[in-house]
This record gives structure tokens, sequence and C-alpha cells, in this order.
């Protein structure tokens, strides 16, 4: 804004020559318009923050925060797939040779090492509970029902890009870097969990 | 004119875009160094204040509309749940809701500013009809926009405003039947609203785009409504009006908090808080405040396709203003005769503000009738005819006269010409 110099500071006038010692230059005036601009940009973000804000979960989607789900009729081997805020979420009963299978794993081997103890609740090793999101891009793997390809490794597969999953959600063929997230849940009995 | 602009920008980066695109050189041109009269009172704060305005509802709209739903099964419910679930959701709705009563008082003031000083005169006359198509423009968002949470003020609401077209001879039936997509007010004509109300807002952008190219062509009225003499009749647009004008952003937000914070159903009706009820009308329609002078005009005539007529008429008569004024003096304040009965003008489109809002019935008819008697007189005949009798007061010699040696200056001194602009 060079050519208005001359109307926008007025009393700037004079001040750019040498002989004035410190703070040269730097007029009542620069500081007032600092501090005008400052609370300009607080104002304006205050006026922003609401809208964006709006744009989170709202209070209603936050509310449906938890789900229970019926483990009685799920047969040994089959897995459902339930909804949890909008994510599908596999809930597996696991036959013994394939808990056997993901507890025999050396964490060596794994690509991102998780002992199976670790990904089911105590007492309950026959029930695997997964978010069924794929970590590669978001894909659904395949591998529930027992006529679903399930891998090399007995778990899930996933169509997308043919990363594979074990009997314990964890990943053992890329490009999935990671194990299939657990979501947060807990047995309310022996038939029944509470999701969320 | 192809060739690279030469900017004089000292900033590398902005000389670098200036040189291909000078839309710095064109912002510090019409909003910098811009020539604005000296003389502005407050009342020319409307333009930039309805200029704030319309991004307030812009922005408040586009973040309402991720969460409304126009299907007339929930759209009543989508609204609640934008008051009750969605983050600020409440204040985004009040904002935009009180927003556009705020709107409406904003632009009235500025069209009242352009009436009494005589802004329409020549050579702004098209300004001023850009102007009033802005006006129509907005009165169209603004009924769209209060169908849309489908209350029962919003359903009847749209249903007589739309039937006014059924007055139209032989076609009007199914020219309302078209504008419904159905053969009441129904999902078809929800959808339809939604979509035109969240169209024109940027038809209005572009046209108050248009309305200031003209404006920056003419140059700006001011108070004395004569003509800029020399430089010395203005300053620049920056800082002295960009400060002017934000006193006035600061107090227009401090209103509308007020009514966001404080009463923000102030100009709500309490029937639009019931769903929409295609089988029973509410007691009392009224329209929203800014369209009861309007509404009253309609109910005056007791004709039906004359008080349509009339009612667009009411509109029409504005944008002819221009050729129906024909004093060559704008300011009112040198028209004294004009003074008094555009006073009148006020007080009767006051009175059809006051008669909409109330049952035409007894004093109220009356009354009714006679301030819209009024409204046409005074554009149709009074103003014609008044220009070629009135004997205006003596103009100021230039805009700096009146401000600078208007009279003996105190303390003695004697008034110099500025010498530099």
């Amino acid at each position: 804004m060079a050519d208005t110099a001359a109307h926008s500071s007025p009393s700037g006038a004079g001040h750019s020559h040498a002989g004035h010692g410190p703070g040269d230059g730097a007029t009542k005036r620069d500081f007032l318009k600092m501090v005008a601009g400052a609370g300009a940009l607080v104002g304006a973000g205050a006026i922003a923050w609401p809208l964006i804000d709006s744009m989170n979960p709202s209070q209603d989607v936050l509310a449906l925060s938890s789900v229970e789900v019926n483990l009685a009729p799920i047969p040994e081997g089959s897995g459902i797939t339930i909804l949890w805020q909008g994510k599908p979420i596999f809930v597996r009963h696991r036959t013994a040779a394939e808990i056997k299978a993901a507890e025999d794993v050396k964490l060596g081997e794994l690509i991102d090492p998780q002992t199976d103890a670790d990904r089911v609740k105590p007492g309950h090793a026959q029930w695997i509970v997964l978010i069924g999101i794929c970590t590669h891009l978001g894909c659904i793997p395949l591998g529930n029902k027992p006529t679903d390809p399930r891998g090399e490794w007995g778990g899930w597969f996933c169509p997308c890009h043919g990363s594979q999953y074990d009997t314990s959600g964890r990943v053992r063929h890329g490009p999935a870097p990671l194990n299939l997230y657990l979501p947060p849940y807990a047995f309310e009995n022996d038939t029944k969990i509470k999701i969320g | 004119m192809v060739g690279l602009h030469k900017s004089e920008f000292k900033n590398p980066v902005i000389n670098w875009i200036d040189t291909r695109m000078p839309v710095f050189t064109m912002m510090q041109k019409e909003y910098g160094s811009f020539p604005t009269p000296k003389n502005f009172n407050y009342f020319w704060n409307f333009g930039a204040l309805a200029m704030v305005n319309l991004v307030l509802m812009i922005a408040t709209g586009v973040f309402l509309a991720m969460n409304y739903a126009p299907n007339s099964a929930i759209a009543f419910d989508s609204v609640e749940h934008i008051m009750r679930d969605v983050n600020w959701g409440w204040l985004i709705r009040y904002a935009h809701m009180n927003g556009a009563s705020m709107f409406f008082i904003v632009v009235y003031v500025h069209l009242f500013r352009g009436l009494y000083y005589g802004s329409y005169k020549t050579p702004r006359e098209l300004l001023w009809m850009l102007g009033v198509v802005i006006l129509l423009l907005m009165m169209a968002t603004a009924f769209m926009g209060y169908v849309l949470p489908w209350g029962q003020m919003s359903y009847w609401g749209a249903t007589v405003i739309t039937n006014l077209f059924s007055a139209i001879p032989l076609v009007g039936k199914s020219i309302v039947t078209w504008l419904w997509g159905g053969f009441a007010v129904g999902n078809p004509t929800l959808n339809r609203f939604f979509s035109l109300h969240y169209l024109l807002p940027f038809v209005i952008v572009g046209v108050v785009f248009l309305h200031v190219v003209a404006l920056h062509i003419t140059g700006s009225n001011n108070p004395l409504g004569i003509e800029v003499k020399s430089p010395q009749d203005t300053i620049p647009f920056h800082p002295y009006y960009t400060i002017k004008d934000s006193v006035g952003i600061c107090v227009f937000f401090i209103v509308l908090a007020a009514l966001v914070f404080f009463a923000p159903n102030f100009f709500a009706s309490p029937d639009n808080y019931i769903p929409a009820n295609p089988l029973q009308t509410p007691a009392e329609i009224v329209p929203e405040w800014y369209f009861l002078p309007f509404y009253a005009i309609l109910r005056s005539v007791p004709n039906k396709l004359g008080g349509v007529v009339m009612m667009f008429g009411a509109i029409a008569v504005l944008f002819v203003l221009p050729w129906l004024d024909t004093s060559p003096v704008r300011s009112a304040r040198f028209r004294p005769i004009y003074r008094q009965l555009f006073w009148l003008l006020v007080v009767s489109v006051f009175a059809l503000g006051a008669v909409g809002a109330h049952r035409p019935q007894g004093i109220w008819v009356v009354i009714g009738r006679l301030a819209t008697l009024y409204y046409f007189l005074h554009f149709l005949v009074i103003l014609p005819i008044l220009g070629k009798l009135e004997r205006p007061l003596p103009l100021p010699e230039s805009i700096s006269r009146p401000v600078l040696g208007g009279g003996p200056m105190p303390g003695g001194s004697t008034a110099k010409p500025m010498e530099k602009a």
C-alpha cells in the first residue's frame, strides 16, 4: 500500500529519518494498529469456531455410542457383523483350532506384534471382537461366514488390495500395516457384550 | 487491452501477481485511495453493513444446510436437530434467523437514506435500479427461507404467497400448480424452495457486485446531495471510511448479539414451532415483519387481482422513481416541502406495517386504505408535480464550503482552501 502511505499514517511523516533513538519508526499508531488487528483476529476466530465445530459429531451421534450384542445365536466358527457408530464390528465365535492357531504364533513373525491374549477378554478366548475395517484403506474384509475367503491364515481377507488377517485379526500379509483395531467392549454376562 | 500491468507494489510476490492480474491495484484504487465525499454521516454506513450482513447470512446458511434436510417428512425435525444436537446449531440458526431481520433493517435504512438524500437521481439511476433488484431478490430469498423450517407459518405463508399468482387472469391456476409442483404446497415445493434459497444469495452477490461497479463509476452521493467539485471535497476511502464503517459494524454486531442471545425469537412467530399441518390453518396468519407493509397494501384493496397488482406496484414505483421525481435537487435538506412529505411517506409506511400486523377490521381497514393511498399518491402524483412547484433552498457552493468556510470560524481564524488533495 505504498501509495497510500501519506494518507494512512499522517503521524508517521518525519519518523523515518535517523535520530529518534531506539524504536525508530515504531509509532503509537503502529501499536494501536497491531492491537486492533489482533482484536479483530480474535473476534474472527470466535465467530468462525462455532461454524467449524458444528461440523463435529452432533450430540445425537455421540449418544449412539454403545450397543449391546447377544452372543448366544452365533455358531462356532462363524461371525456376525453389527453396526457401532456407523462402523462394522466383527464378533466371531472361534473354534478351538482357531484359538490355538492364534495363540501359537511367534511374535517375531508378525507385522504388528501383539499376543492373542492381549486381543481377547480373559476367560472369553472363543470370542474375538474387532472393528471390521481394513487398516490399509478402509475396506471391509471378508471372512465372517465360513464360506467366505479367509486367506492363508484362516482369519479375514480384504478384497480391495489383498491384505490378510489371522484368526486374532492380526495382519499377516500386506499392504495393511496394522492389526484390525479393537473396539472398547465388556462382557455383561457370558452371552452378552456391550460395545462402546 | 492486452499487456502486462505496470505494478507499483514493492512486495515481490504481490508485484508478480499484480503484474499479471492487477487485482491488488484494483483493490487499492477502489477501496484504498478511492476518493469519497468527506461529509458522509452515519447513514452512509448501511451499504457496508448490508455487505457484512450478506456474508453473515451466506456463511451461517452454508453451515445450516449441512444439517438441514429439505424433505417435508423430516424438515421440521432436522431444524429441531440443529437446535438441540448439532454443536452450536442453536447459535448458527438464531444468527441466520435474526440476521434476516437485521438484513431488512439495514437495507430499509439504506433505502431510506437513498430516498431522503436523493441518491436515485441522475447519474445514479442504474445504481438505484440495481438496488431495487437486490431488494426483490432478498424478498424472494427471505420468503423461501421462511418456508424451510416447515412449521405452520412456513406452510401457510407459502400457501398464501404462492396463491397470489392465482390472481393472474386465465393462467393463474396453472402457474400456481407449476410453482407447487403439485396440487398443494408439499414436498416438491419444499425441495425447490430449498434449491432456490441456496441459489439466490449468490445471484444477490452478483448484483451487489454490479451495484458496487455502478457506484464506483458515479461516485457516492453525500448528505448535501451536490457533486464533488474538486479533490478538496474528498478523502480516501481508506482509512477514513473503513474506520467509520467499522464503528457501524461493531454496533451492528452488538445489536445482532443482543437479539441472538437475549431475545432470539423476538421477530419469530410461535406458530412456526408447530409442525406444518395441511389440514389446519393457524388462527392468525402474519408474515414476517419486513413484509407487513406490503401485506397491508394487499389486504387494503378489496379486489384480488387489484391487491396483488398494488402490492407488486409498491416496489415497481421504486424502480421508476428516478423519472418520477422531477426535482434536480437531491438532498431533502434543501427541499422544504419534499422533506415534510417525505416524513409523511415514512409515517404511512410504518402505519402500513402496523395495519399488516392486525386483523383487517374496523379502524385498521381505514388506516390501511389511507396509508396505501398516500404511498402511491406520493410517488405517482406528488413527486412529479412537486419538482416543478417547489422552490429549493440555495445549495452550497461545494462540499468543502459549509465544512470549512460556511461561516466565521471560531477564534477568528480565516478558512483557507486546502492546498493539497
